[in-house]
């Protein structure tokens, strides 16, 4: 905890420091203290118990049942976001300690948008480590946790900055519309187009794993291939966030907001798109009027408010899904596939719930996962990332994630008769 | 009609929302001394652990109840008039009932030991005790538990969990001796050890001692020896909760007796769950059971009879679950602790000691008739099948997969099992079809 301490009081320091090779020196020193520190934390924490599902005192804790430290935690990471944003100037002397790391990646200067990926990135390295110590005695936890780990840094760090190496667009192959909506803007689009083979090569990747790929994908395995195995955003709630996955709102007023806000905003997001198109084609004239207040709206209150300051910032008060549950457009789309066009749930294993809470408690997505368990029904649920921690915390082996036959899918255990009273 | 159900634990209450499921117009009433709403009794321990905050328990959110007509009345019933079917509360307050069910629960059971009154010592069962535990456990290095069963490894996991060091006094020879067979209680008791627990064997308690301010001190063991603690748990079961039906002049005995209807001795009352005796237990079966699954059983078929759809209770496949620390366990169909004429057990364990499963057929038709698993998730739906059709052995072996509960990835051990098996009966045949789970193998057998 000490040298984690310490790598954030030399970030600070190499944020004031005007010398630059003194903000380097703190810079790398400050990273490699707040890394190692997580990592020695991490090992502490779980290397001493025998591996296994033991979240002793996490609703006891200051940090992690919102106490004063998650309160600390939340605002120091929602400044963070605020500065990134806004007032990016502040942390000048820390993007310049970065120049020599983005000239050898990108052949460029660094910007806030690079310090930001390689803190992204990091995080999800290093608590990424923390997660397979954590959850190294299931398989399926370590295979998920290594692939958010991979993607990340290979396709949403290490790829983009060697597009720009290379004089290519900055292409993130592994975020598509309407997650990343402006993919599918004309405007994009045109720019890719015009940028020969390889991004030809981009416009037709990111149509094909929009409109393609993802409903094949999702018909097989169900949302999670994206949301827990590949996406950014869920990379770092899977690793970042662990710790906070508890603490979203199971409660049905927290599902209500989350029809109400996450089906509009991708609506929004699929409108917006059209008229774009539509504006582009030239048949409506002065469409423009309407597309460019709207889109800036979107830009700001969804794309940076929404998925950064409220997604990240709130983790230690709301949960480390509160963007993929209520925000995330991409999530909207894929939970209506999983929900009507997959072969995905989660099995309830006969009558053997004792409604003892512990699954509900371990979703991130809010999804109060023992009502459907104590009714003997399998999840069916648009939500559902399909993290599996629910199974993992079941003390009855009640729980289980599938992917298949479509038959019977949603066809309850006959040791529960099912009441017909309404559970949302 | 006015149905009234004393005790909102899962019998009370599977009962009342089966009735309202049945029966829009009743007026229904759920009258627990305990809590203002039904929680989940299993869970309790992980209250203590800090896993879960007291909302969680609930199995249900607070507007359920109003929104589905459930009336609520958070007092002690204290008496009962079944003449004028009428329930008297501790507020002074009277309700009177068309139907009754009582469904009251256990009591913890103790031996009356010496000293057991002292401050310190106490069983666990309910909210209370939980309130109890954890102010009395609060600071203390040393506690001892009591009782050699699911709730003796429930306090000797809490009290670990808080670096407590536990000293467990099991009267039997071996650990659950009454249910498990001895390979089961052999792993479990090693793994037991493993978390640093004290587990000692045939001891039993004889005493409890107190110190000036009549808070426990130490205990004395059968044997003579004085332990030294700071706290004792009492785990050595439960008895029905019959107080209100004595003092009602129902007839009991270990229970409230009930007939297969859970019709109670007087016209319109009803027992279900922990609480109820059967006068005529199903061959095989006992006549009071103290399990969540079977009380929830019992209050959903008490509740058809209550609204007019006479159902006898039968509770068919026996199965249950439990966890030990972090091997979970999980039993379907009957597994006699003890060596049986004319069935054959075959045993299978990991050579990690995390993994067993013991399945029990009969020798004339090879029918299987139990299974017992330890740290392996088994699908129950599969299991009561293969019970309920006398599936030979060989093909239960053949199709294992389909039963075949763990998380996705795990490693399979049916190729193992199945060698263990011809290793144990040569003569007998296995077919080799091995089962694979997965995206493309076939779900079920």
């Amino acid at each position: 905890m000490a040298a984690v301490a310490l790598g954030l009081l030399a970030l600070l320091a190499a944020a004031a420091d005007a010398d630059a090779a003194r903000a380097r020196l703190s810079l790398w020193l400050g990273l490699t203290l707040l890394s190692g520190g997580a990592l020695v934390w991490a090992w502490l924490a779980f290397g001493n118990r025998e591996a296994g599902w033991h979240p002793h005192d996490l609703w006891r804790r200051a940090s992690t049942s919102r106490g004063a430290v998650a309160w600390v935690t939340g605002v120091a990471l929602t400044g963070f976001y605020v500065v990134l944003y806004w007032f990016p100037w502040l942390l000048e002397n820390l993007i310049r300690a970065f120049d020599p790391f983005s000239q050898v990646l990108r052949h460029k200067a660094a910007d806030q948008w690079f310090l930001y990926g390689t803190f992204y990135t990091l995080a999800v390295l290093v608590l990424g480590g923390r997660a397979l110590w954590k959850y190294r005695f299931s398989r399926y936890h370590l295979a998920r946790t290594v692939s958010v780990m991979f993607f990340q840094l290979g396709f949403g760090f290490l790829l983009p900055g060697l597009l720009l190496a290379l004089q290519q667009p900055e292409f993130y192959f592994t975020y598509f519309w309407p997650l990343k909506y402006d993919y599918l803007f004309p405007s994009t689009v045109s720019q890719l187009l015009h940028g020969g083979g390889l991004g030809v090569f981009m416009v037709f990747w990111g149509v094909a794993m929009s409109f393609l790929a993802t409903p094949v994908l999702t018909y097989f395995f169900g949302k999670r291939w994206y949301c827990a195995w590949v996406c950014g955003c869920g990379g770092l709630a899977e690793t970042a966030g662990d710790a906070y996955r508890h603490l979203s709102d199971k409660s049905r007023q927290a599902w209500r907001w989350e029809v109400r806000l996450v089906y509009p905003i991708l609506g929004l997001i699929v409108v917006l798109t059209a008229l774009l198109w539509l504006g582009a084609s030239g048949l409506v004239p002065a469409l423009g009027a309407v597309t460019g207040p709207l889109g800036q709206f979107y830009g700001f209150a969804i794309g940076s408010v929404f998925s950064g300051i409220v997604g990240v910032g709130f983790y230690p008060l709301l949960g480390s899904r509160v963007w993929c549950r209520f925000g995330c457009p991409m999530a909207a789309y894929l939970g209506l596939l999983q929900k009507h066009f997959s072969r995905f749930r989660i099995s309830t294993n006969g009558g053997q719930c004792i409604s003892c809470g512990n699954c509900s408690n371990a979703c991130e997505m809010g999804i109060d996962v023992k009502q459907y368990a104590q009714r003997g029904e399998p999840i069916v649920r648009a939500a559902c990332v399909g993290c599996g921690l629910c199974a993992t915390a079941c003390p009855r082996g009640v729980l289980s994630l599938e992917n298949g036959p479509r038959e019977g899918r949603l066809a309850g255990s006959t040791f529960i008769h099912a009441d017909s009273l309404r559970i949302l | 009609m006015h149905l009234v159900i004393i005790g909102n634990g899962i019998t009370g209450v599977t009962a009342a929302i089966t009735a309202r499921g049945l029966n829009a117009e009743a007026r229904i009433t759920l009258v627990s001394a305990e809590s203002a709403h039904h929680y989940s009794r299993p869970a309790l321990m992980y209250l203590y652990l800090g896993h879960l905050r007291y909302a969680d328990v609930k199995p249900y959110e607070d507007w359920f109840w109003a929104e589905n007509r459930l009336e609520l009345v958070h007092a002690e019933a204290t008496g009962l008039d079944t003449a004028a079917r009428t329930v008297q509360l501790a507020t002074g307050q009277s309700l009177a009932y068309d139907k009754l069910l009582l469904a009251t629960g256990s009591v913890v059971r103790t031996a009356g030991w010496p000293g057991q009154q002292l401050r310190g010592v106490q069983g666990f069962y309910g909210l209370p005790d939980l309130e109890n535990m954890s102010r009395a456990t609060q600071g203390i290095r040393h506690a001892v538990v009591v009782g050699g069963g699911l709730i003796g490894v429930e306090l000797a996991e809490m009290l670990h969990s808080r670096g407590i060091r536990v000293t467990w006094l099991v009267r039997e020879a071996r650990y659950w001796q009454s249910v498990l067979p001895p390979e089961e209680s052999a792993l479990l008791t090693t793994h037991i050890r493993c978390h640093g627990i004290d587990f000692r064997e045939n001891t039993e308690l004889r005493e409890v001692l107190g110190d000036d301010q009549g808070r426990v001190r130490a205990i004395v063991t059968t044997t003579g020896q004085e332990l030294p603690t700071e706290w004792v748990g009492l785990a050595t079961g439960v008895q029905p909760n019959l107080t209100l039906a004595r003092a009602a002049g129902l007839e009991t005995d270990r229970g409230i007796l009930v007939d297969t209807w859970l019709e109670a001795s007087a016209p319109g009352v009803y027992a279900a769950g922990d609480c109820a005796q059967h006068r005529q237990p199903a061959p095989g079966e006992v006549a009071v059971e103290q399990l969540w699954y079977t009380g929830r059983m019992q209050g959903e078929t008490v509740a058809h009879t209550l609204c007019g759809q006479p159902t006898p209770y039968r509770r068919g496949q026996w199965f249950n679950s439990a966890k030990f620390f972090n091997l979970e366990y999980q039993t379907y169909g009957r597994v006699p602790a003890q060596p049986t004429a004319g069935l054959a057990s075959f045993c299978w364990q990991h050579p990690n000691g995390k993994h067993l499963l013991r399945i029990n057929f009969r020798q004339a038709d090879h029918a299987v008739t139990g299974i017992n698993a330890l740290g392996l998730r088994q699908r129950q739906d599969v299991w009561e099948r293969w019970l309920a059709a006398a599936t030979p052995i060989d093909t239960v072996l053949a199709q294992l997969a389909a039963a075949n509960f763990d998380a996705e990835f795990s490693r399979q051990h049916e190729p193992a099992i199945r060698r263990e098996f011809a290793r144990q009966f040569p003569d007998l045949p296995v077919a080799p079809a091995a089962r694979r789970r997965g995206l493309f193998g076939a779900r079920l057998g």
